[in-house]
């Protein structure tokens, strides 16, 4: 898996090295308020930009990580990095998101691992960590810090608000909750609510996490933590980002080892496909936080742009970006149909709104791998929208 | 970025002409078939109409979206589920509906979808056409129907006379008929299911 090289000079599509930055936002005067009513007075957040905002400062385009994903979406941070930044392939010179025209941003989201104020965060009022006593949080509280850091760099209008899966709810709550500071959105393999197939998956990770010896009600700071459950709640996950023909084609029944069975009830990694969830487990936990992954995940649950007191089309009613909804024939985590429920929304209330189901094998992640399609209509996409924006 | 300039197509643009010329400005048209999107730029150009667009190439919903206009990739053969009813003023069928599988659904669904539709069809009543038929007992292929029988994407072919017995039973009104004779469309003519190449239709439902 180990790449080794050490690209001296980066290719002319890539946005080079970067730094992930950091702002402090919010004050004593001007606290953070969540949708539960709790309060922050102090809000780090880690974020990264590609391009260069322009002097009318209609070119900045925001995206939104899913799940797990970070501020790192592009470049690399060290000339030796091993990998790019988890949208590389879509943000850089010339490519979908074109940082020789936009003003890229990408920040960690709220209760994050990678840099911004979550649950392993030290909270100021007591000297520690929060953990669990960290504010229940949803995607609208989400939204809240990333427009307050847009405010923060000097921005009163995103030309595009771009993201995938929890990204994409994100996409949704910042059109519906801001709508005249997007002028286009992208919402690619998301949906304007979890389906109740998502909950139960988002469930069984919980638990995962829960039932661990190691997780001590969520202070497991000065310990080896929920290690075991963390994993397993990653490779449930995992499972679901893939599709039944991924899976197949990339690994079939193959075994890890040329020798045929081993009869031994202990091998774990016995299969191909088990050897690559075990590996998928166990990198997870080096890089993310069990408790995030509680409050994540439960911002992802709660989710539901239209909620008891009104309808998807009412949600949407007032929304003034243009659209962008992609979904892939193979996800069955973010089926279709919730992105057709999300069109039709649109269309009934007169909205520019663009649908397309994409074909591609890998599933859920389709949009972190299959990103020609997506430059096909990305790129004109935005291109249009600065084009009417200016017009 | 650049666009190929290409000659304008006359019949193409007489279609387009004749569907504008009984657009109301100002109102939303969804356009089923819409390939890259040339009638919608106008409708929004011209008349300012709030414009959407089907279609279930992913090539044409990329010209589309170069165009700056919205479209839902969707197969008209299996229905418009995505879009909720009496959202459009306008829906424009033009030259498509002679190559979807189930017309009457398509031509119902058009009149749920919008309250008025516009349909242009090739007439396989053209005497030209039947002169194929009957002298040389050929499929025909004519400028209207330009394909050979084994790549032309028109599954159904009907005549103006079909097309006004299949409105009656499906409950839909003919408002306008246009016969289309060599490249002019005419408000009268005798004889046109003879003389017509193609012909346009403004319909809407019938009360109730």
């Amino acid at each position: 898996m180990a790449e080794v090289r050490s690209p001296s000079v980066f290719p002319a599509d890539s946005v080079g090295l970067v730094q992930t930055q950091y702002a402090s936002l919010f004050s004593e005067e001007r606290p953070l308020t969540f949708q539960s009513g709790a309060q922050l007075t102090s809000v780090d957040v880690a974020y990264e930009t590609y391009g260069r905002l322009n002097d009318r400062r209609d070119n900045a385009v925001f995206i939104c990580h899913a799940l797990t994903g970070d501020a790192h979406a592009a470049g690399r941070h060290h000339e030796d990095d091993d990998k790019p930044g988890w949208w590389d392939g879509l943000i850089g010179p010339g490519k979908a998101l074109d940082t020789s025209q936009y003003f890229v941003i990408c920040a960690n989201v709220l209760g994050g691992c990678q840099g911004t104020t979550g649950p392993g965060s030290v909270d100021p009022q007591t000297g520690e960590r929060f953990c669990l006593d960290f504010p229940f949080l949803t995607v609208a509280d989400i939204v809240q810090v990333h427009a307050e850091l847009v405010k923060h760099l000097g921005i009163d209008r995103l030309l595009a608000i771009v993201g995938g899966s929890l990204g994409g709810m994100q996409v949704l709550e910042w059109a519906v909750r801001f709508p005249d500071q997007v002028r286009a959105a992208v919402c690619l393999a998301s949906a304007p609510k979890l389906a109740a197939q998502g909950i139960a998956f988002n469930a069984v990770g919980r638990r995962a996490i829960y039932a661990d010896q190691g997780f001590g009600n969520g202070r497991y700071y000065d310990k080896d933590g929920p290690r075991y459950g963390l994993a397993l709640a990653r490779m449930v996950a995992h499972i679901t980002y893939l599709s039944e023909d991924s899976i197949e084609l990339k690994f079939g029944r193959r075994l890890q080892d040329q020798g045929g069975f081993a009869f031994e009830m202990q091998k774990e990694t016995e299969f191909q496909i088990e050897s690559y969830l075990h590996y998928q487990g166990k990198r997870f936990v080096q890089r993310f936080d069990a408790n995030s992954y509680l409050y994540l995940t439960r911002a992802m649950d709660y989710f539901d742009l239209s909620g008891d007191d009104r309808t998807l089309s009412e949600a949407v009613r007032d929304v003034q970006a243009r659209f962008l909804v992609a979904s892939y024939d193979t996800d069955w985590l973010f089926p279709t149909s919730q992105s057709r429920e999300l069109t039709s929304a649109l269309l009934q209330e007169g909205k520019h709104v663009t649908f397309v189901e994409l074909e591609c094998p890998y599933g859920h992640d389709s949009f972190l791998i299959d990103l020609g399609p997506l430059t096909s209509l990305i790129s004109p996409f935005l291109e249009q929208t600065l084009q009417a924006a200016r017009a | 970025m650049a666009y190929r300039y290409q000659l304008p197509d006359p019949s193409v643009q007489l279609v387009d002409d004749l569907i504008i010329r009984h657009i109301d400005p100002g109102s939303r048209v969804i356009d089923l078939g819409c390939g890259d999107g040339r009638l919608m730029k106008r409708l929004q150009d011209e008349l300012g109409c709030n414009v959407a667009g089907v279609d279930v190439e992913l090539s044409n919903v990329e010209a589309v979206v170069r165009r700056g206009l919205p479209v839902v990739a969707a197969d008209l053969n299996k229905g418009l589920a995505d879009i909720p009813s009496d959202t459009f003023d306008f829906a424009v069928l033009s030259q498509t509906l002679q190559q979807v599988q189930r017309p009457r659904q398509v031509l119902k669904e058009m009149l749920r979808v919008a309250s008025r539709g516009l349909v242009v069809v090739p007439n396989f009543g053209h005497w030209r056409v039947r002169y194929e038929v009957l002298r040389r007992g050929r499929t025909p292929v004519t400028e209207a129907l330009p394909h050979k029988w084994y790549e032309t994407p028109n599954v159904h072919f009907m005549s103006m006379r079909d097309f006004r017995e299949l409105m009656q039973s499906i409950g839909l009104r003919i408002v306008k008929e246009r016969p289309i004779i060599r490249g002019r469309a005419v408000d009268r003519a005798w004889a046109a299911n003879l003389r017509a190449d193609s012909a346009f239709y403004l319909l809407e439902r019938t009360s109730g």
